[in-house]
């Protein structure tokens, strides 16, 4: 699956399971998504109290056993770290922060996009805009630094962590929380959720399917493979909303979703900055994760902090619209985000890949 | 031919591209970059194909040795 038939394919099906989970329960235009799954998923184990929103969402866990499976098969299980891992998780508490501003990950943008929503256009508009804002410190050096090899073990534990919310969910035991009503009630049946997990988890560990890197790698090196993905993706579950009678265009009423151009932009811009830093969107992350990458694993757990925080601090948005917290939350982000991208420049490697031709730059 | 090398191992995507980028204005007839994972390696693949270069990989131990030429 190395060309870009591969990824369209497994973009399409990706669409189609996206379009079949919401046929049998997942809330609408939500088949998956990352953000709102694992802040469902914290719900259910009580780090936030939001009543409509616990259910231990077995996509997540699905995802990230597939990745791992699927990289252990194909000899790409590589357990590494190192790389700012405490940076990483900050900035994965600051995607989620932005991602819940708007109501969805990447993929569920698309997604969004797919059932008629016209708000996630200002979303698409305002993560190109942070994608953008962020290859110009690409460009200028930044790096999170490099990642060193790690004990096999340290990158079984976070697939093995995954294990254990699935025994966790089927045994059900009375201290979780499962939503009686709103959007973490709706759910598929937790095997088809499963499965559709381990399949989406398998297809984009061989792809590298990545929303961010979609636009990321067209702007920085006319390279469209992954934005391929992305477009299938679209393109199937636009066509699958429209004869299971799931789409429906406009502004108003959309569900899981409200009508504040001006936030859906920002905090997708937040969003899409925050990933291009990191090097994916939140899915993305998880597959790394399972392929045994502990500073992806660290960035989901800052992504499962900042949605406890988006909840319990009333960051997220509702279908009212944002909050007042939630957009102090998201200019908040966007200093810390600005603050990380500019202190993370790397002037040696620039002084190197010149030819030394900057030497007279101040050493940091 | 013996072309300059870059090493981008334990750079995580798409920083090895980046580089690889970057080092090729330096030095646009080729350039040889070590990377330590089948991503990198598919993307610097996938970069210099599409910029017209001849991609050849090698395995050096754990890495990837990758020779971008014209």
């Amino acid at each position: 699956m190395q060309g870009k038939k591969g990824i369209i394919g497994a973009g399409l099906l990706i669409g189609v399971i996206a379009v079949i989970l919401v046929r049998f329960g997942n809330p609408v235009n939500m088949g998956i998504c990352v953000a709102c799954f694992i802040r469902d998923t914290v719900g259910g184990l009580g780090f936030q109290r939001a009543e409509v929103v616990q259910y231990i969402r077995p996509e997540i866990m699905g995802i990230v056993l597939g990745a791992f499976f699927m990289a252990l098969g194909k000899r790409e299980y590589k357990a590494r770290g190192g790389s700012a891992p405490f940076s990483r998780f900050i900035m994965g508490m600051i995607v989620i922060i932005g991602a819940l501003m708007f109501l969805g990950c990447p993929l569920r943008m698309v997604l969004r996009l797919a059932g008629g929503d016209l708000n996630a256009i200002f979303g698409f508009l305002g993560f190109a805009a942070g994608i953008i804002v962020g290859i110009q410190f690409l460009n200028r050096g930044f790096t999170l630094r490099r990642t060193y090899n790690l004990a096999a073990f340290e990158g079984y534990l976070f697939p093995a962590v995954n294990v254990g919310l699935l025994i966790l969910a089927i045994t059900a035991p009375a201290f979780l929380f499962f939503s009686t009503q709103g959007p973490g009630s709706a759910h598929a049946p937790f095997v088809m959720s499963l499965a559709a997990g381990l399949i989406v988890g398998m297809l984009a560990q061989r792809t590298r399917l990545c929303m961010v890197g979609g636009i990321r790698d067209v702007i920085l090196f006319k390279d469209w493979y992954l934005l391929s993905g992305f477009l299938a993706i679209l393109a199937a579950a636009l066509v699958g909303n429209m004869l299971f009678g799931q789409f429906k265009l406009g502004f108003a009423g959309q569900p899981v979703a409200h009508t504040d151009g001006l936030w859906n932009f920002l905090g997708m811009a937040l969003a899409g900055w925050a990933s291009v830093l990191l090097g994916g969107c939140p899915l993305r992350q998880l597959i790394l994760a399972g392929e045994g990458n502990i500073d992806s694993a660290v960035t989901v757990l800052g992504m499962a902090t900042g949605a406890s925080l988006a909840h319990n601090f009333g960051l997220a948005s509702s279908a009212q619209g944002p909050t007042l917290n939630g957009k102090i939350a998201v200019a908040l982000g966007f200093i810390v985000i600005l603050a990380i991208a500019y202190f993370n420049r790397d002037k040696s490697t620039e002084v190197t890949i010149k030819g030394g031709v900057k030497i007279d730059l101040p050493s940091n | 031919m013996i072309y300059p090398q870059i090493d981008a191992r334990g750079r995580s995507c798409p920083e090895p591209v980046l580089m690889t980028k970057k080092a090729l204005e330096q030095s646009p007839n080729g350039i040889c970059v070590l990377v330590d994972n089948a991503v990198s390696r598919d993307n610097i693949t996938r970069f210099g194909k599409n910029f017209g270069y001849q991609v050849s990989t090698e395995l050096d131990g754990s890495d990837f040795k990758i020779t971008l030429s014209r």
